[in-house]
């Protein structure tokens, strides 16, 4: 038995791959190593990040997966849902040990788990996208903050950096505590460390750091809101398939009337 | 000017709700001047009213003062409703400043009619302009075209536009002429037309000149009005049939009638036909991207939909010598005609099939909804069914049987009425 450890990142799973492959040791478990127990059993491998050897996996893939498969199999690493990373090891080794390529097998578990986890994370990545609402700031800046139930802040970033190429932006991914942020020029990542501050109040701004005029334009999407319903019509089964109470929490117009 | 402007919003929203389309997709706009905003590739739904409509355009009229008197418009002459109107500038710095804040996707703007048609156009035209060219916009914006306006102004309108319209309303020449006398189908049908003519003009001239100017690069759409005239249902999908085929429309939506007007020349309806809307919708559907022909899904035994069955059920009810389907060899064509198995499904079907045979265990696992298509495939020859039923049966059991419950809309729809009786 075979535990491997690795440092969380998607280059560090990569390197537990490879480095399986050379031991010809397959991995019982592969956990983080903040999280990993010891174990009375079995050996435990401590893999360390290598930049080299995670490329090199990588590329194997590439040549026998299309880019939707790669991506999904990054997907899969944002899923960071329980047994993530078995089922990247599990994946990848059925793509290496099979002579044909393995895409679109629905039949095997793995790759229809696969194909399942990226159409979930995919649906995420499309909500925060549409449900992200940006306040404007005194100094200027769109700022907004999500807490997605994956980690699929990388994912929008492409999105957000098309569309808004003229204003500077941050998003801040609450639960994960870290954002991204765009100046003009380019997008970084960012960590508001502050110790002493929990999550939900760094992600709350107080009532003066805002732009004059942004109650005015939340009140006015909340009007508009209203007036484009159509109450003769109403279906509110509907209405909470397509956005699910736990995502109210972004939506000013789904927050009490501004007067 | 902030309670002028709310005050505005209010009736000018209300004012454009009943026009359906919402749709924010099929451009290819992109943002190439480090300018505001995209709207290539996927539209999104940025909220959704307590209807369960997509909003996902800033939906207004640029005014509600109108000339003409059409029984079905809330905006009609005759109709004691409050007027105003926006000016250019307002309807850009909302559309800027809701874009900004991720609100929406883009612009929506109609308007009723005020003075003649160049001028109301012109208008339209002017606020799209400037959203381009001033605030460099590069969002989504639809226009409505407004009957009887200049050509001039329709090319002007579809270098600014992604999307231009022009709504029918009454699916027959008929029905035009008793709800909307000032209106006519040859007034209607020039500017969609023309709009045709200029974007096949602007894709040939794109293949040899790379510079060539975008002209609405997501086409045209159109709108009918379901259930406040005498139509079948036959009849409005024949019209969407020609309009998709000869206008090369890329949507008709269909908006089921909301009674807002006691005008005795409409039909009177209590409720707005939400079952049937949603049957029409579920047709032009099955044409779009189903590979059904209008014929085979309505004939004159059949000149309506059923509402208690989608209509590629009823299609395999009364063509049951299609079926069943062999799920491991079938055509992909035909396994998109099996009820309940969608386009997704069946591409998926098509490609975990050449690794193995599948059985009806891989299809559940895949997603595959049984509970129709159960009826009507095998999986190595083998089905789920020990016992023939005639469609008659089928029907029945699909709708009643086996713990299956009626459609939401269905027991909605009922619960309706009973509220209103």
């Amino acid at each position: 038995m075979y535990f491997y450890t690795y440092d969380g990142s998607f280059e560090g799973l990569l390197t537990v791959v490879f480095e399986a492959y050379e031991r010809k040791a397959w991995p019982t478990a592969i956990e983080p190593e903040q999280l990993a127990q010891p174990s009375m059993f079995g050996e435990t491998v401590r893999v360390i990040t290598d930049e080299g050897k995670a490329n090199r996996v990588w590329l194997g893939l590439k040549k026998r997966l299309s880019v939707s498969a790669l991506e999904s199999l990054y997907y899969t690493y944002l899923w960071e849902q329980s047994g993530f990373e078995r089922l990247i090891f599990d994946y990848t080794r059925l793509v290496f040990d099979s002579p044909e390529s393995v895409e679109g097998n629905y039949t095997a578990p793995f790759i229809l788990q696969v194909q399942q986890i990226q159409k979930q994370v995919h649906r995420e990545k499309h909500r925060m996208e549409a449900f992200v609402r940006f306040q404007k700031t005194a100094d200027g800046l769109y700022y907004a903050s999500i807490s997605p139930d994956f980690n699929v802040l990388p994912l929008i970033v492409r999105h957000f950096e098309k569309r808004y190429a003229d204003q500077r932006w941050a998003i801040y991914d609450t639960s994960r505590r870290y954002g991204v942020y765009y100046d003009l020029r380019a997008t970084s990542f960012v960590q508001l460390e502050n110790p002493g501050v929990t999550p939900r109040q760094q992600s709350k701004l107080n009532a003066d750091q805002y732009d004059e005029n942004e109650t005015h334009y939340q009140m006015l999407w909340q009007v508009y809101f209203d007036h484009v319903n159509i109450p003769e019509r109403k279906n509110p089964k509907l209405h909470l398939r397509h956005i699910p109470k736990r995502y109210w929490k972004y939506l000013s117009e789904k927050q009490p009337r501004l007067q | 000017m902030n309670d002028k402007v709310i005050g505005k919003l209010k009736i000018l929203a209300d004012a454009a709700k009943y026009d359906v389309s919402c749709s924010s997709s099929g451009g290819k706009r992109k943002n190439e001047n480090k300018g505001l905003g995209n709207a290539e590739g996927m539209g999104i739904c940025h909220s959704y009213t307590e209807d369960g409509r997509c909003v996902s355009l800033l939906k207004i009229l640029l005014t509600n003062f109108c000339i003409y008197d059409c029984a079905y418009c809330v905006t009609r002459k005759s109709n004691d409703v409050q007027r105003t109107a926006f000016t250019v500038q307002e309807v850009v710095d909302l559309t800027i400043n809701f874009y900004r804040r991720n609100y929406i996707e883009g612009l929506f703007l109609s308007s009723g009619i005020f003075k003649d048609a160049d001028y109301t156009m012109e208008r339209l035209v002017r606020v799209a302009k400037k959203l381009r060219q001033e605030e460099k916009f590069n969002g989504y914006i639809h226009l409505k075209t407004i009957p009887g306006a200049s050509d001039e102004l329709i090319k002007e309108a579809g270098l600014y536009a992604d999307r231009l319209s022009v709504n029918i309303e009454l699916p027959s020449e008929k029905s035009l002429q008793s709800l909307a006398p000032e209106k006519n189908y040859s007034e209607i049908l020039l500017p969609m037309g023309s709009i045709k003519d200029q974007l096949v003009q602007a894709k040939e001239e794109s293949r040899l000149f790379k510079a060539t100017p975008k002209f609405a690069p997501a086409g045209q759409s159109t709108q009918l009005i379901v259930g406040a005239t005498a139509e079948s249902d036959r009849q409005i999908l024949q019209l969407s049939d020609q309009l998709y085929k000869v206008y090369n429309l890329k949507r008709v939506y269909y908006s089921g009638y909301v009674p807002v007007s006691t005008d005795s020349r409409l039909s009177i309806i209590t409720e707005p036909p939400i079952i049937r809307e949603n049957r029409i919708y579920q047709a032009d559907w099955l044409m779009r991207f189903y590979g059904f022909d209008v014929k085979e899904i309505l004939d004159d035994a059949n000149p309506n939909l059923d509402l208690d069955i989608d209509p590629k059920l009823g299609w395999a009810l009364r063509n049951r010598y299609f079926f069943p389907v062999e799920i491991n060899t079938a055509d992909y064509e035909m396994i998109l005609r099996v009820p309940g198995i969608g386009v997704k499904s069946a591409k998926k079907i098509i490609s975990a099939r050449r690794f193995a045979p599948l059985h009806f265990d891989h299809l559940r696992q895949m997603g595959v909804v049984l509970k129709r298509a159960k009826y009507f495939i095998t999986c190595q020859t083998k089905s789920l069914q020990r016992q023939d039923f005639d469609s008659e049966q089928l029907r029945r059991r699909i709708l009643f049987g086996e713990g299956s419950v009626r459609s939401a809309l269905l027991t909605q729809q009922l619960d309706l009425f009973q509220r209103a009786g």
